[in-house]
Order: structure tokens, then C-alpha cells, then sequence
């Protein structure tokens, strides 16, 4: 269908056509959104049924990316990899904004604001904070480097070590390090999105997702890729304002809650004093502490405990067969037993994790922080409590330093500003993107402080049987998301006895407002459009690597453009079955992968390529080593500190933090040795010869200075 | 354009990316540490709690808009801008 995105029949159009052809397209777009939203609600009045609302969200919108990937199809270069390098700086703002914006930042980041408060704020600066980094420091001359991927730019600048191969690989091995951990996660989210959306089950919902991702990238690149983000950035925003706004008039009246939600925290806190106080929330406490006292008493001797724990479930089960018990209660108490840890070993693990859960429960607000507290212990209390409060403090800093830096060196974000047309445009382009971002993520505390009130207030101190449906609902989907058990046995909702996960905080937010189903609908779209949208630039970015720097750039650099093209659209599709494979196998601690991705960009990109622009001295030798010491350094720590990577890697050594910092801020060291080891290694090594040195200047100058011509 | 004329674009380029860079880690860093201390009510917020959640956003796409204003400005000033758009 020729007359999309750039061209008229057939015809080239200006910039300032061009402009007006996107505003035309995208305007009926939002307007056609809304009115499909609105459509479907009148449908819902009528009585259709949830799960046809589901399917019909989910169908229309892979639908929609997959139609604008095929009016995006190309083979050409340029146009494959960098969009032809005309897109606009708004509309690049706003696909960076979804490219950006990935299932963690929509579904989870809320969730962590409701359950952290004040520390949840890390990730809320840390993520947007880095544009800064990205705007002063790297956009801008990385347009005016002007060429395919982020590998391509170390290949160039360091191309005195082995004429830029090592430097190129490392960007190789270190993008695809960072993204494909990434992509797993977003491609989890799909899955999650699609099952909840349409029942199906969650491999087939990857599958189903995979499909509507690979279309658009497989058959247009970043060309597809970008007009569809900023459709999906328009999904995906729309998608996260309704709920809170509607929220926000039902409990205060007025329709901007980034406003005043001030006010509805100072309740938040109001209530949380009350429902420490509670006599009650004590009892539910106290009950847990004797629970967490019990597990405390069988971890001494596990093999024993579950001997007795048998025999006890055992004598349940036959008191109830041989008496009048119903078959419900005789069906728990066999599920009970069929339930119980098969060795001594696993009875190990599942009484320590019980007490985990026992003792968060025992402590105030069930282990959640106060909402406005910033950091944990005290600085004017015990010792303990001011190491507690000096660490606490520490790793916030550590984690906002990490996912700052981590930020400005992602490479499927920074090869985003490739694709506009110009350095200044590039410079105004990461404006954009931030505004978009900010939006959002204004919005995301917002959201988690109404939805505390609402929880706090409204559902705590509820009978059990008045509690709304949806309680129910979830629980059944999955407890770890949402679960009640009267546990005083009062017959009344302490917020003890609630157990919310994070994830579910932004999905419940429709049902708290009291929204019809298509709201939710819109929701879980959104939530959809968020993990796709990242999904495909963190795809493009793999496969790009493999296909434009190690096949092209390395093994073969006389293959035609089409050749070139052909083989990254085949890696792309290596890439993302890989990718859905992995996720289908339900990877643990997916969270904390995605985590570790920013430290790991932040000690491999950023110190190689901000001293590639700002220092002339910097060698190819120094940045290769400098990339893999800091990859090392961060790995290393990840490694011997971090639960599931110590099993994975079958460590036993002990665990020994420096200075207290989390694993997961593994990159505050990684950065700086990165950085130490370039500029060491620079100064000390010979100088390259004047040939290399001279080739170095002018390819610095003309990143640095926008009239300077290409070499 | 001279040699001369690049070296003191490049120069007020780093003073500014530095004097910029000096606000952001401030922000972010400066008020983080001490937001214990900083926590005064603020339109119902404590002072540290709204900083870390929209003021220090804001004070981020002010950053950038500004340094994008005052570059596209200095490569004109300096005769320095790309030759087409």
C-alpha cells in the first residue's frame, strides 16, 4: 500500500509533508481508539462476556502492529536499520517513550511504589534521570556518527585495535548480554498479558504474542518498529491515565491526581498510625510471630518435623474419613497431605520459606515500610538501627546510580536517536522522549498512593463476606497475586491477613475505581503494548548486532545490501523463538535479570563510549579491556552475592557484600573500574601510530562539531 | 570554519554539559542523602518524597530542553550547524 509514512504514491514527501502525513495518521488513529473503546463498552452493557472483551482487545491491537508493519515493509538499508533517518524528534519521542517503557515500568513499577514507598522513588528517578546522560553526553554526537547500531560507533573510534574488530565484538557480546535477559522478561509479560486477557494458556499466549512482535520487525525493521511504538505509546499512556484519573475524582474530585495526591498520602499515613494501633492488626501479628516461632522450632531438626507433620495430617485425614467429616474438608486435608515436602531437604527449604513469609507478616503493615518513611532504621536510634538507616540509604543511592547510568547505555535506546535527521533534531528529540516518559511515570506514585488509601480505608476492616468479587477472582488466578485468609478468626479484613502482589496493583486499579471490564481490558492492552513495544527494539537490537556487525562488518563485508538485510531478518527470527523458548520455560527471578541488564550496560557501554567523544587519548586496547573489567567486576559480584546466580553457578563460598550494596547495584563498582582501566591502560600503553592518531582526531571532530563533513 | 572557532564552541559545550551535570547530581544525589532531614510537608508531601517522585523529574526535562535550546543556538552562533535538516 504505497501512500504510508514517507511517501505519496510513490512520491518522496518532504519533511514538512511528511510531518502532516503522521499528524493526519496518528489523530485518526487516537480517535479511532477511543471510539473502539467506547464501541466495546456499549457491548459490555449489552452483556458480552469478558473473555470475547479480552480476545477482541488482544486480537484488534496485534492486529493493528501487524498492519503497520506491513505497510512499513522495506528491504533497503538505511530504512531497515535506522527508519531512513527521518523521524521526526516528537514522534521519535514517543516511540522512544514505548521502546522505553517495558512491561516493568507499566504492570510492576507501581506495584513497587505500593509496597516500598519512599524507596520505590529509585527506580522512579533512576529511570528518568538518565536521559540527562543521554541528552548531554551521547545522542547528539552519536546522530552525528551516523551509522546502523551502537557496536558500529566502538568499531569506528577504536579501530587502531585490530582495526576495530575487538572493540565491535565486545559491543556485540555486551548488547546482546543486556538485551536478550531483557527480552526474555518482556516476552514473559506477554504471555502473562495474553493468558490473563483471553484464558488461554501462557505458552500459547507467548506464541500468539511472538507473532504480532516478529511481523512488524521481521518484515519492516526499525522503520515498522518505530511507527508502531508511537501507536503504542498512545495505547500504552491512555491505557495508564483513565484508572487513576477516575480514581482520582472518585476519592478527592479532582481529575489531575499527580496533584493532589499529596493529600491523599497524608491520610495514607493518618491510617497507617490508626491500623498499627488496631488491636486486631496486633492480634494477626502476634499470631504470626508465634507461627514464625513454631517454623524457627522445626528448622532445628527438619527430618523429624516432617515425620510429625506427616503423622499429624495423616490422623486429620482418617479422624475426618471415619467420622462425619464432608467432602470438602476431606479433599483439603488429603490435598494437605499430598502437599507436605517429599525429603528432608525440601522440608528445609519450605519451613524457612514459611517463616519468611511468617516473620514479614509479624512486623507492622505487613512488612510494608511506611508509605512516606525514606530509607529503613533510624539515624538517632540504636546502633543496629543506624546501620540499618546508613545502608538502607547507601544501596538507594547505588540503585538510582545504576539504572541512571544503565539508562544513557542501553544500546536499543540510543540507537533510537540514529533514526532522526538531524543533530539538533536529535538534541530536541531526547526532550521529547523524556516529556513522554515523565508522563507516565508522574503518574505511576499517583496511582500507588490512591490505590493505598482505597485498600486501606475501604477494603481493611470489611467482613469477610461483604469483601467485592474481585478478591476472589484474582486469588483464584493466582494467590501469590492476591490473597485473603481470616486468620483472628473476627471474621473482619486486617490488613495483616491481605497478601498483594506487585504486579497486580495496576490491573486492580480499574475494579478499585469501579470501571466497567473494558477499562481492565484497556489495561491489560496497554500492559501489552508497553512489553511488545520494548519487545521489538530490544529484538532489532540483537539481531542487528549479529546481523550488520559480526556478519557484515566481521565475517563478510563485501555482502550486498539484500544479502545483509536478508541475514539479519533470518537472525531475528532465530533470536525470538530463542527468546520465546527461554520464557516459556518460566525463568526465576526474572526480575532481577532485567535489573541486572542496567548494571551490566552501565559498566560495559558507558565508560567506552563517553570517553570515545570526550577524550582523544582514549585506545581501542584500553576500551576492550576497559569493557570487559567492568563486565567482569560487575559479573563477578553478581555471581558470588546473588541467591539464584549462586545456586545456578553452584558458588559456596560466603556471602561477602562491600560496604552492604545489593547485587543488583553491581554496576557501581563495574562503572568506575571500567572507566579506571580505559584511561590507565590509554596513558600507559605507546601511543598509536600518526596515521591511526590523525584517523582518531577527525573522526572525534566530526562527532564533535555538526558542520564537519563525513571522512 | 577555524580551528580556533571549534575549540571555544567545544569549550562552552563542556562548561555547560558540567555547570548542567552539577544541578543533576545535586538533585538526585544531594537531596537523596539527606532526605531524612528534608522532610518538611510540602502541598501534603514531605519535601524529599515529592522531590524524588516529580521535582527532580522536572528539573530533568528542564536540563535537557535547556541544554538542546542553548546548543542548537551556539551552533548557529558559531556558525557551526549542519548544513541541511
Amino acid at each position: 500500500m504505497a501512500g504510508f509514512f514517507g511517501t505519496r504514491d510513490g512520491v518522496r514527501l518532504t519533511g514538512q509533508q511528511f510531518k502532516a502525513q503522521l499528524k493526519r495518521f496518528y489523530s485518526w488513529y487516537t480517535l479511532g481508539l477511543v471510539l473502539f473503546v467506547g464501541l466495546l463498552g456499549m457491548a459490555e452493557r449489552m452483556g458480552l462476556p469478558r473473555l470475547w472483551i479480552g480476545s477482541t482487545f488482544l486480537l484488534a491491537t496485534i492486529a493493528l502492529y501487524a498492519s503497520i508493519g506491513i505497510m512499513s515493509r522495506t528491504t533497503e538499508a538505511s530504512e531497515y536499520y535506522v527508519a531512513g533517518r527521518r523521524v521526526p524528534a516528537l514522534y521519535n519521542g514517543m516511540a522512544t517513550g514505548a521502546d522505553w517503557m517495558s512491561a516493568a515500568s507499566f504492570i510492576g513499577l507501581a506495584g513497587t511504589l505500593y509496597l516500598t514507598g519512599y524507596n520505590g522513588l529509585a527506580f522512579i528517578m533512576g529511570w528518568t534521570g538518565g536521559y540527562c546522560l543521554v541528552a548531554l553526553v551521547l545522542a547528539p554526537y552519536l546522530r552525528k556518527f551516523g551509522q546502523f547500531t551502537i557496536p558500529d560507533f566502538l568499531g569506528e573510534r577504536y579501530s587502531d585495535c585490530f582495526g576495530g574488530k575487538l572493540p565491535r565484538l565486545m559491543g556485540v557480546v555486551a548488547a546482546i548480554l543486556c538485551s536478550f535477559t531483557y527480552l526474555v522478561a518482556q516476552i514473559f509479560g506477554v504471555g502473562l498479558i495474553t493468558s490473563y486477557l483471553t484464558g488461554i494458556a501462557f505458552e500459547l499466549g507467548i506464541f500468539l504474542g511472538l507473532g504480532g512482535i516478529l511481523v512488524c520487525s521481521f518484515l519492516g525493521g526499525m522503520r515498522a518498529v518505530t511507527w508502531t511504538q508511537v501507536a503504542q505509546y498512545i495505547i500504552l499512556v491512555l491505557a495508564y491515565l483513565i484508572p487513576v484519573v477516575w480514581l482520582s475524582v472518585k476519592q478527592t474530585g479532582v481529575p489531575v491526581p499527580q496533584v493532589v495526591y499529596g493529600y491523599q498520602m497524608e491520610k495514607v499515613t493518618a491510617r497507617e498510625l490508626h491500623i498499627n494501633a488496631d488491636p486486631e492488626e496486633q492480634k494477626v501479628r502476634a499470631i504470626y510471630q508465634q507461627r514464625s516461632d513454631v517454623l524457627a522450632e522445626k528448622l532445628k531438626h527438619p527430618g523429624a518435623s516432617l515425620v510429625a507433620d506427616r503423622q499429624a495430617a495423616n490422623d486429620k485425614l482418617n479422624e475426618l474419613k471415619s467420622g462425619n467429616g464432608n467432602v470438602q474438608d476431606i479433599a483439603a486435608a488429603s490435598k494437605a497431605l499430598a502437599n507436605l515436602p517429599k525429603d528432608e531437604a525440601a522440608a528445609r527449604k519450605a519451613y524457612a520459606q514459611a517463616k519468611a513469609v511468617a516473620d514479614t507478616k509479624s512486623l507492622p503493615l505487613g512488612g510494608m515500610p511506611p508509605h512516606a518513611q525514606q530509607f529503613a532504621g533510624n539515624p538517632d536510634g540504636t546502633p543496629k538501627e543506624q546501620l540499618q538507616y546508613d545502608t538502607s540509604r547507601r544501596n538507594f543511592l547505588a540503585l538510582v546510580f545504576c539504572l541512571m547510568v544503565g539508562t544513557a547505555a542501553l544500546p536499543h535506546i540510543l540507537s533510537r536517536y540514529y533514526t532522526v535527521p538531524s543533530v539538533r533534531q536529535a538534541r530536541q528529540s531526547v526532550t521529547w522522549s523524556l516529556l513522554f516518559i515523565v508522563l507516565l511515570y508522574f503518574t505511576a506514585p499517583a496511582l500507588a498512593v490512591l490505590v493505598k488509601y482505597e485498600i486501606f480505608t475501604h477494603i481493611v476492616g470489611m467482613p469477610f463476606d461483604q469483601l467485592p468479587a474481585w478478591v476472589n477472582a484474582w486469588s483464584k488466578i493466582d494467590p501469590s497475586l492476591l490473597s485473603v485468609a481470616d486468620v483472628n478468626k473476627d471474621n473482619v479484613l486486617q490488613l495483616g491477613e491481605l497478601t498483594i502482589g506487585g504486579d497486580v496493583v495496576v490491573l486492580l486499579t480499574p475494579e478499585l475505581a469501579g470501571l466497567p471490564y473494558v477499562i481492565s481490558g484497556l489495561v491489560a492492552a496497554g500492559g501489552l503494548a508497553a512489553a511488545l513495544s520494548t519487545a521489538d527494539g530490544l529484538l532489532l537490537t540483537i539481531a542487528n548486532s549479529l546481523g550488520h556487525d559480526l556478519y557484515f562488518k566481521m565475517i563478510d563485508p563485501n555482502a550486498s545490501t539484500v544479502s545483509r538485510v536478508t541475514v539479519s531478518k533470518i537472525l531475528l527470527l532465530v533470536v525470538a523463538l530463542l527468546a520465546a523458548y527461554v520464557a516459556a520455560q518460566k525463568p526465576a527471578d526474572i526480575l532481577f535479570l532485567v535489573s541486572a541488564a542496567f548494571s551490566f550496560a552501565a559498566a560495559s557501554f558507558f565508560p567506552a563510549l563517553s570517553l570515545g567523544i570526550f577524550w582523544k587519548r582514549a585506545t581501542g586496547l584500553a576500551a576492550s579491556l576497559g569493557m570487559m573489567s567492568g563486565l567482569g567486576v560487575t559479573f563477578y559480584y553478581m555471581l558470588v552475592n546473588q541467591p539464584w546466580l549462586r545456586s545456578a553457578f553452584g558458588v559456596t563460598s560466603p556471602i561477602a557484600l562491600w560496604w552492604g550494596i545489593e547485587p543488583i547495584s553491581a554496576g557501581l563498582f563495574g562503572v568506575p573500574v571500567g572507566f579506571a582501566v580505559i584511561v590507565l591502560v590509554s596513558l600507559v600503553s605507546p601511543r598509536p601510530s600518526p596515521q591511526v592518531q590523525q584517523h582518531v582526531e577527525h573522526l572525534v571532530e566530526h562527532v564533535r562539531y555538526p558542520d564537519i563533513k563525513k571522512l | 570554519m577555524s580551528a580556533q572557532n571549534h575549540r571555544q564552541y567545544w569549550r562552552k559545550n563542556r562548561i555547560v554539559i558540567a555547570v548542567l551535570l552539577g544541578i543533576w547530581f545535586a538533585v538526585t544525589f544531594g537531596v537523596s542523602y539527606f532526605a531524612r532531614s528534608l522532610s518538611f510537608t510540602f502541598f501534603g508531601w514531605p519535601f524529599s518524597f515529592w522531590v524524588g517522585a516529580q521535582g527532580a523529574l522536572g528539573v530533568y526535562v528542564a536540563i535537557i530542553g535547556f541544554y538542546a535550546w542553548y546548543m542548537n543556538r551556539l551552533d548557529a552562533l558559531h556558525g557551526v550547524e549542519e548544513e541541511s535538516d
